[in-house]
Formats: C-alpha cells, sequence, structure tokens
C-alpha cells in the first residue's frame, strides 16, 4: 500500500489544530524503540481517532491531541511518522 | 516470622494511585529508594476490619510491563518476583481511571494474565459522571473476572469497600503466578477497547472542563502569561511567607545556642557543639521554610494536573538547550533553592534529561548567593543611576543571575554533547484531566519532603559541619597566635591560597572558602569573622564589614569573587541531595569538578580582564 502517497492523506503535523482525523499508518521505523513503545501505550494504533487539541508556543511544537479518550503531548517530530486521513 | 501480606498498588499514571495508597495508609508511610536505581520506593501500613496489618507498596505508575523508562522496570520487576529489595506482592490492587478505561484496561488485562490474587479500583468515578460517562460495574467485572470497586480516592470513598474486597481476597488461599504471559500489545489494547465499549452504560457528550481550561491555559499567548504570573506569585510566596519561620528558626537557633554555652563548660566540646553543630546545621536548617513553601507549590502544580502544562509551553525553549519541558519547574525552583529543584527532577522520566538537569541545577542562583552578591556589590560597585532610574548596582546584579542562566544553558548543551549523549528527544506526556487536590495528600507529600531534609540535615549536614568546625579548631592556637592560621583549616587556605592566587584571590578568601562549603551564605560570616580578628588594632579607621572590604581588597579581587560565586558548587546540602537522587557518589563528584573549574575559569578570566583594563 502506498498510503503517504495518497492525495487524501496528511502526516499528522500538518493536520489543523481542531481537524479530526483516522490515523492511517504510522512509520515505526522513524522512531526509536522507547518513542514507538510509548505511542502504542498512548493507544496509537491504525484506525484510531485523533485531533490536535493545541500547539505549544514557540514553533508550534509540540502538540497536544486527543487519542481516544485521552491527550497526550508529543513533539512535532514524532507527529510526522503517523499518517491521518482527515474526516471533514 | 512470616513477613505481612504484602498488597501491590499498580496502574497507568494518572490513574489516582498515590492518591488510594494515601487514603488507605494515612500517615503510616516509608519513602525510600529500590537498591541499586533512583527509583522511590513508597510503601505504607494498611489494617484490615479484622485487625490484620497488610503492607502496601505503591508501584511506579506505568502503561504495561514492557518498560520504557527505569520506573517501569521496576514495576515489572517487583510483579515478577525478580526486583532485588522487594518480595513477590501476594495480591494486587489495579488502579483504573473510569474515564479512560480503553486505554488503562490495556494495562489492567496484562496485569490480569499474571494470575495473582486481584482487585480493580475504578476510580474517579466522580468525574467520569461529570463528563456524562455512564459506567457498568457488574459488566465489567464480568468481563475482566476479577471484583471491581468503585472508589474517588481524593474524596476516599469507596474505601470500606475495597477494603472488605482486600479482606476477602487474603484469605482464600492463593495460588502461584503465571510466567509472564505475553499477550501482544495490539491484541491487548484491541481487547481493552471492547471492555470499554461493553461497560459503557451512556455517553453524554459534555463539554469537559478540562477543555475549557485548556484553551485558555494552553493558549499560544495566553498561557506563558499565565505561567509567568503563576510562577511569579510562587516566588513571591517563597520569599515573604518564608520571612516569618526563617526568624523563629534563627531566633530558635540562638537560643539553643546560648543555652549549650551555659549549660557546657568552656572549652573543646563546647566549642564543637556551638560553633561547629549548632552554627552549622541552623544555618542549613533556616532554608527549611523556602524548601517547604516551594515543595508546597510545586506538589501543587503537580496534583492539579497543571505541572505538565506548563512542560508542555515551555518544551521548545527548553529543547533548545537539550533538556525537556519537563525540566522547566525544577530549574526555575533552583532559583530559590537548589535542594528542592534536584528533589523535583524525579518528574522527569528520561534518566540523561533528568541528570542533565540535576547537574545544571545548582548554576541556578539560589537565595544563599544572595548575601554574598549583596555584601560585595555595596562595597565595590558604585551607587550611581544610568539610564531611566536603572541603577549600577541592580544592573550587576541582574548581570550575575543571567550569567547563572547562560551558564546554565550552555553546560546543558555540552553535558548533552557529551557525557549524557543521546537518549532525551523523547518529550511524549500524558495530559491529564485538571483535578481539585485534596489538602491531606499536599500535606502528606509536604511532611515527606520535610522528612528526607531533616534526615540529611541530621546526617551527612550534621557530620560534615563538625568535620568543617573540627580542620578550624584543631590545633589550639596558642596566645599570641591566630586561629585561623594555625589550624588544619588554615594550613588547607594557604594552599588552596596558592592554587587561587592567580585568579586574583588573597589569602583571606582562601581562608574563607573552606567554611564556606557549609552554605554559601556562611561566606559572609567567614570574612566578617577574618576581618573583626585582623582589624582589632584599627578598628576605628574603618566601620562597617564593606569599608573593610573595599581597603583590602583591589576592584578585580571583587569582581573575581562575584564570577567565582556564579559557578561555584559550595554547598553541602546540594551535594548531599545529588548523591541521594543519583544513587553514588559519581555524579556529585563530577558536578563538583566541573562547577569548580568553571568558577575558576570564570573568576580567572573577571580577574585579568580587570586587571588588563587598569580597573
Amino acid at each position: 500500500m502506498n498510503a503517504p502517497f495518497d492525495p487524501g492523506t496528511v502526516p499528522l503535523d500538518e493536520l489543523a489544530v481542531g481537524t479530526r482525523a483516522r490515523v492511517l499508518s504510522i512509520d515505526w521505523e522513524a522512531l526509536d524503540q522507547g518513542e514507538a513503545c510509548r505511542l502504542r501505550h498512548f493507544g496509537f494504533d491504525e484506525g484510531v481517532a485523533i485531533e490536535p487539541l493545541h500547539l505549544g508556543p514557540f514553533g508550534r511544537d509540540p502538540i497536544a491531541l486527543r487519542v481516544g479518550r485521552m491527550t497526550v503531548a508529543i513533539r512535532r517530530r514524532h507527529a510526522r511518522a503517523v499518517r491521518v486521513v482527515p474526516l471533514t | 516470622m512470616n513477613p505481612l501480606p504484602l498488597v501491590a498498588i499498580a496502574g497507568n499514571p494518572n490513574a489516582g494511585k498515590s492518591a488510594l495508597f494515601n487514603a488507605l495508609t494515612g500517615a503510616r508511610q516509608k519513602v525510600g529508594n529500590y537498591p541499586g536505581v533512583t527509583v522511590e520506593r513508597k510503601s505504607g501500613r494498611l489494617v484490615l476490619a479484622d485487625g490484620r496489618p497488610v503492607e502496601v507498596v505503591d508501584l511506579p505508575g506505568s502503561y504495561s510491563l514492557d518498560p520504557v523508562s527505569p520506573d517501569e522496570a521496576v514495576t515489572r520487576d517487583v510483579l515478577l518476583g525478580r526486583q532485588k529489595g522487594e518480595r513477590q506482592p501476594d495480591a494486587l490492587l489495579i488502579v483504573l481511571d473510569a474515564s479512560n478505561l480503553d486505554n488503562h484496561l490495556r494495562f489492567a488485562l496484562q496485569l490480569i494474565e499474571l494470575g495473582l490474587p486481584t482487585i480493580v479500583a475504578l476510580n474517579m468515578v466522580d468525574l467520569a459522571r461529570r463528563d456524562g460517562l455512564q459506567l457498568d460495574q457488574a459488566a465489567l467485572e464480568r468481563e475482566l473476572g476479577v471484583p471491581v470497586v468503585e472508589t474517588v480516592a481524593v474524596r476516599r470513598r469507596g474505601l470500606s469497600e475495597l477494603q472488605a474486597a482486600l479482606d476477602d481476597m487474603l484469605s482464600s488461599p492463593r495460588c502461584g503466578v503465571h510466567a509472564h504471559v505475553k499477550s501482544d500489545l495490539l491484541h491487548l489494547q484491541r481487547r481493552a477497547r471492547e471492555i470499554a465499549t461493553a461497560a459503557v452504560i451512556s455517553e453524554t457528550p459534555v463539554r469537559r472542563w478540562t477543555h475549557r481550561l485548556d484553551a485558555v491555559l494552553l493558549h499560544p499567548v495566553v498561557g506563558p502569561i499565565i505561567l509567568a504570573v503563576v510562577m511569579f506569585l510562587m516566588f513571591q510566596a517563597v520569599f515573604s511567607w518564608s520571612a516569618t519561620p526563617v526568624d523563629w528558626i534563627a531566633s530558635g537557633v540562638a537560643w539553643l545556642s546560648d543555652a549549650a554555652t551555659r549549660i557546657l563548660p568552656a572549652g573543646l566540646l563546647r566549642s564543637m557543639v556551638v560553633d561547629g553543630a549548632i552554627a552549622g546545621v541552623g544555618a542549613v536548617i533556616t532554608f527549611l521554610p523556602q524548601i517547604l513553601i516551594l515543595f508546597f507549590f510545586i506538589l501543587l502544580l503537580e496534583a492539579t494536573g497543571y505541572m505538565v502544562r506548563a512542560a508542555f509551553l515551555m518544551d521548545k525553549l527548553m529543547h533548545g538547550a537539550g533538556l525537556s519541558g519537563r525540566a522547566f519547574i525544577p530549574l526555575l525552583s533552583s532559583f530559590a533553592c537548589a535542594v528542592p529543584g534536584i528533589m523535583a527532577t524525579r518528574t522527569i522520566d528520561d534518566q540523561k534529561d533528568r541528570l542533565t538537569t540535576i547537574l545544571v541545577a545548582p548554576l541556578m542562583t539560589c537565595s544563599a548567593r544572595l548575601p554574598v552578591y549583596t555584601l560585595i556589590i555595596a562595597a565595590f560597585i558604585p551607587d550611581r543611576r544610568l539610564v531611566f532610574g536603572v541603577g549600577l548596582q541592580g544592573l550587576v546584579m541582574f548581570g550575575l543571575y543571567i550569567a547563572g542562566i547562560v551558564g546554565a544553558l550552555a553546560a546543558a548543551l555540552v553535558l548533552r554533547r557529551g557525557v549524557l549523549k543521546g537518549g532525551g528527544g523523547g518529550f511524549m506526556m500524558e495530559l491529564p484531566k485538571y483535578q481539585l487536590p485534596s489538602a491531606k495528600d499536599i500535606a502528606l507529600g509536604l511532611l515527606t519532603r520535610a522528612q528526607i531534609f531533616l534526615k540529611r540535615a541530621g546526617t551527612i549536614i550534621l557530620g560534615t559541619t563538625i568535620v568543617l568546625w573540627a580542620l578550624a579548631s584543631i590545633p589550639q592556637a596558642a596566645p599570641g597566635q591566630k586561629q585561623s592560621e594555625v589550624s588544619i583549616a588554615g594550613h588547607i587556605g594557604a594552599a588552596i591560597e596558592t592554587v587561587v592566587r592567580p585568579i586574583g584571590f588573597n589569602r583571606d578568601i582562601a581562608m574563607a572558602l573552606l567554611p564556606t562549603m557549609a552554605a554559601r551564605e556562611v561566606a559572609v560570616s567567614s570574612i566578617a569573622t577574618i576581618y573583626s580578628i585582623d582589624s582589632t588594632e584599627d578598628a576605628a579607621s574603618a566601620s562597617t564589614l564593606e569599608d573593610k572590604l573595599r581597603h583590602a581588597w583591589p576592584l578585580p579581587t571583587a569582581l573575581a569573587f562575584l564570577a567565582w560565586f556564579v559557578f561555584a558548587p559550595q554547598c553541602i546540602s546540594t551535594i548531599a541531595v545529588t548523591r541521594r537522587e543519583t544513587n553514588g557518589w559519581k555524579w556529585p563528584l563530577f558536578m563538583v569538578s566541573y562547577l569548580f573549574a568553571l568558577a575558576y575559569i570564570a573568576a580567572g578570566l573577571t580577574y585579568w580582564t580587570a586587571v588588563a583594563l587598569g580597573l
């Protein structure tokens, strides 16, 4: 599946605040083991609903997201590894 | 004698484990470290309805049995019965956040697979209801196959039901633990979602409080302003609220010192008690009010959920120096005192981030430096107005603060590229719901911090001050000799003098450096003592200490002395707390060496530049 080139998808760090989306794929290779593990702990998974809520005041980094019922903060660099389909 | 049955409390971070632990054990708690790691072990005692005592241990919050941090590794190892310094738990109490079941159930399922006798506390049911979530406790019990009790730990609700369930469980015979059954994480996660969906009776979407608050507190413009105001108020409180209790402690120390002087006969013993123990420990104990007030705020920020928001706001800036947003509050606290700052680094998950933060924390200008700065600035910097009512003296003081901050950021960058390379970068945090903390939890936290500090003051700090006293008092000076010269400390001072001579320090400064190890502000009294001894004959010509210093020190020396104090790690409390928090002597020794090296270079550069400029 050549998901990253699908025109309907964006990397998570480009998703606008308040836009709900569904996780299409996660590039686990782009993250180190601990980071990947922590993302899984937060419930990141293909098909999960996600919504950016807030951006950090400096350089719009980190990003606060709603994942399932949780709100988590990750850095922009981590968000880039997550490909999502916006639900508009 | 059989050890007490051991119940381990486990669960996700922010599930309310610690509140439940506090509610179950009250003030009967012990806080220590697991051997070989800097992970806190919190245990307490619970008495069941029939009078049977049970030991309860609060395991570090974890997301799963596949650890990412050292804390999580301890949780896993305790549960599997292979943690040094801990016996295998007899029963397990899993704490779940009722409004976050789909995530928390994953870990719960993993824990239930271990096969230990298990109870689930469905915690924070009040917040879940407030958010419009109705849960089916019976359905959850059926799906999980273990007893489920609804609780609100911070309000102490559901505790008797929980105790009754524990009682039942510990009375029935226990069976062995399965080896770590490794269901894969994704499977568990999907099963957790199924159960969570089955357990939800109804969900009315309510605009949640947390989101309304976050819209303001995490706002890109308003958020940082509010953070600045909160920090400002915190510092105001640290300095204004502490004034009175500091006076009480100071007069208490003075009274004790008088009493000891009256009771004990003149001689070495009296000198040791009065000049050594009471004076030394007294100087350190006067910081207790500031430390406790600071901790009151830190605990409050932590318990309400604001602490991680502050970390979120500051992360990008801290990241620039190779640190994480989590380092912001500990470093800021270090402006009052590095001791609570270093203790507060426990909230930093990443070990290298945490070590870096600990190592640079002493560079923040703590309040103990103020008396030294004030004395030297008053003596040497002319009280001249520059533009717009900005005074030269104030500008120098500001410059010293900036030097500390710049030094800390630069040191962090170097450390992250050198000895503490790698790791880090992993700023990933859960933003928990805002919560009204319970006064009892805050009080318990404060009590624990006070105990840790006082225990240290009573052991390592007492020991060090007595050693410093002995060095300054032995051998006793014969009439006509100066005690400050004949003592061992005098000889060490002479040796220090040869080392610090190139950076412009005279013999008097060299003499003061050793006793100043007790606490930085001791420098003022040491220098005062030296000059009161030496200037008996011309006492009339120079009245105040400032005047005496102006006569005795050239300006470059004074400036070099200021530069020295920006960096020098002259505080045994900080060294002691670093030893405790890093679990060994390696890092405190490293910290002391690099800070002394920096201090030497900074003082030297200042001195040589000032001399070259003809100041």
